[in-house]
């Protein structure tokens, strides 16, 4: 029988008291009420361990980076007491074919009853050579990871949607996880990384209500992904107000108006960085002067400049957008208008002389 | 023949009040949603001082948000009068897209505003490539806008509002993601721009050179014309080719009003 979360809490030295303290914590992190304390800790104390299976497919590692900095909780709370990380390549001490049994082993023992967490995205062209897990192209660890998981978790942009990588013209074929498998609850954590925060909580979601949280009709989960960075943002203000940053280091940037004009990607990209910020709570992007990217939105790689307003229209040429394309139409409309009332004119004209 | 039926300038009731104030309406709401519109994606210099001494994003976005209402409201209540008004109303929405006769009155109209076509076709109600111009931007192009619009609005509302459930939710997942839609919703904007300019151009013109009237039909419903042949498009007005042609025979005695050379020749 495998241990409660408790039991494990314990042996780690953990106080019943902190233990408590963690609990009502991890019900703050996930935005619910203080009602929710209790049954977070009965959950702890009565249910075992979910084994988790965290694959690496083409990434960064950044997900991982993230994670390993969350502050609350504290992810060595997350892997050491609520779930056990059975295989983590970056993570774990074992390598090799030490590390490969592990993967065997575990879905022998829970098969169907694991989490698969994937960070990165499985290759396709030239037969997945761009990544290589154990030998084998990674799409083959994955598909047989995911046949016996209980649900799989997106992590990153990378997984979701394909990020950098999937970006045009997509030379490795990297496809997101939900394009391959197609018969598993999937959740996606977007962003490059996600934040550290959104990770656990998630992760602490689940262990204890034994489900997925709510999620939006993209698959993530509503209590991180319901708002955009926009709705919640403090410069939102000088939005309303019409102040912006014209250019880089002129005044406005200087006393901190919106970035806007500038391409800040905040009125389209979903994501919990104006509330939760980074690293503690310490900062985001806005608030260290540079606007949002959009990097938990969907081929965010492919919509032209980071700096410009107006996004990039692929289908009409790199360069152009919504104002290039529909400026130059109307400028022709409104051309061939003032030609045709011109011919109209002399038309009109020389028929009158000739009536007369 | 008296000469009282020389003079006739027959008219017919064409655009009911409530298609006239539709129009209108449409017409002030389209203006307001362009400018504005112009102005959320490309904002205006900024204004210095305090954030709360101004509100001007703010009021930009509010107008266009009323004005979409009012473009939606307004686009609901015509989709009604397809049904409750008489045939005339039918036709924008309606086109007989199926028979030959309209393209070939398509063609004919483009032959016109070419200038091959020496005497444009008379029609009570469009002319049939102003039925597809119409049909194109103000039914489908109004329609793509108000879907797309409200889609953006929901984002704003948040989760939960009807607006969110009813547009943003589906229309997010269609493109993509938001940014698209506003990519869209903008390039869109531009052909609406598109329509206006040749819309307006076209109905001062046809007003003074073709054979009906097309400004004060707008405004007070009556289709006046320039003689009285047959309309193209109406059955019930003119009659036989040779009164047809009596009629435009007629006409061509006609002075003091603008004519054509055909009209002087016939
Ligand atoms: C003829 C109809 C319309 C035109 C020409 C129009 C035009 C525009 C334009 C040019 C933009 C800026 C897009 C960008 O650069 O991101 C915009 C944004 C927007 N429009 Fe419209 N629009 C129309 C109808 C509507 C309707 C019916 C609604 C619904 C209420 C609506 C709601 C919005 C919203 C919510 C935004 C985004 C505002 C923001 O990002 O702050 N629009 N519109
Ligand atoms: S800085 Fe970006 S997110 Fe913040 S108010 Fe301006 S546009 Fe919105």
């Amino acid at each position: 029988m495998t241990e409660t979360f408790y039991e494990v809490m314990r042996r780690q030295g953990i106080t019943r008291r902190s233990f408590l303290k963690y609990c009502s914590l991890t019900a703050a992190a996930l935005g619910l009420g203080p009602s929710f304390a209790p049954k977070i800790a009965h959950a702890m104390e009565t249910k075992p361990r979910i084994p988790v299976l965290w694959l690496h497919g083409m990434e960064c590692t950044c997900c991982s980076e993230s994670f390993i900095r969350s502050a609350h909780p504290l992810a060595k709370d997350v892997i050491l007491s609520m779930v056990s990380l059975d295989y983590d390549d970056t993570l774990m001490a074992a390598a090799g074919h030490q590390a490969e049994a592990i993967i065997t082993e575990t879905i022998e023992k829970y098969d169907g009853n694991y989490i698969l967490a994937v960070e990165g995205n499985p290759s396709y062209n030239q037969e997945g050579m761009s990544c290589i897990i154990a030998g084998k192209p990674f799409h083959e660890q994955l598909t047989h990871v995911a046949k016996h998981c209980k649900i799989i978790i997106s992590w990153g942009s990378c997984a979701s949607y394909g990020c950098v990588q999937a970006a045009s013209p997509n030379p490795t074929g990297a496809t997101p996880v939900h394009k391959v498998i197609h018969d598993k609850p999937i959740i996606k954590v977007p962003g490059c990384p996600p934040i550290a925060e959104v990770m656990t909580a998630v992760i602490a979601y689940m262990v204890t209500f034994e489900r997925l949280p709510e999620l939006d009709r993209q698959g993530r989960p509503k209590m991180f992904y319901s708002q955009r960075i926009h709705d919640k943002c403090y410069r939102r203000p000088h939005f309303d107000a019409g102040q912006f940053v014209e250019s880089w280091d002129d005044e406005a940037a200087r006393k901190g108006y919106c970035l806007y004009k500038v391409g800040c990607k905040g009125p389209t990209t979903y994501n919990a960085c104006s509330t939760i910020r980074w690293n503690e709570g310490t900062s985001f992007p806005i608030q260290a002067g540079h606007g949002c990217i959009g990097c938990s939105e969907d081929g965010f790689w492919d919509k032209g400049s980071w700096y410009a307003r107006l996004t990039d229209i692929k289908q009409f040429g790199i360069e152009s957008n919504a104002d290039k394309v529909g400026g130059t139409a109307a400028a022709v409309v409104g051309a061939a208008t003032a030609a045709h009332m011109a011919a109209t004119a002399i038309n009109r004209a020389s028929k009158k002389e000739n009536s007369v | 023949m008296s000469q009282s039926k020389m003079h006739s300038e027959p008219a017919v009731y064409v655009y009911e009040a409530p298609v006239r104030i539709w129009h209108w309406i449409n017409a002030l709401a389209i203006t307001v949603l362009c400018v504005t519109g112009y102005f959320i994606g490309v904002p205006l210099p900024t204004m210095p001082g305090e954030a709360n001494d101004h509100f001007l994003m703010g009021y930009i976005r509010f107008a266009h948000f009323a004005s979409g209402y009012i473009l939606a409201v307004g686009f609901l209540f015509r989709l009604y009068w397809v049904f409750a008004g008489n045939h005339h109303a039918r036709q924008l929405f309606l086109p007989p897209f199926f028979t030959r006769e309209f393209w070939k009155g398509v063609l004919h109209e483009l032959r016109w505003y070419a200038f091959i076509e020496k005497e444009p076709h008379k029609y009570v109600g469009h002319n049939p490539l102003a039925v597809m111009a119409m049909h194109i931007v103000m039914v489908w192009g109004l329609l793509f806008m108000i879907i797309t619009g409200f889609a953006l609005y929901g984002e704003g509302i948040g989760m939960g509002s009807w607006q969110y459930e009813w547009f943003s939710g589906w229309v997010i997942e269609l493109f993509g993601q938001s940014q698209d839609v506003h990519t869209w919703h903008r390039l869109c904007t531009w052909l609406v721009i598109c329509f206006v300019i040749m819309h307006v151009y076209l109905a001062i013109r046809e007003d003074i050179v073709s054979r009906q009237s097309m400004i004060s039909t707008m405004i007070s419903g009556w289709r006046m014309f320039r003689d009285d042949s047959k309309a193209k498009d109406d059955a019930d007005h003119g009659g036989s080719i040779m009164t047809t042609f009596v009629g435009s025979l007629m006409s061509s005695f006609r002075s003091g009003r603008s004519r054509t050379k055909a009209d002087d020749i016939r």
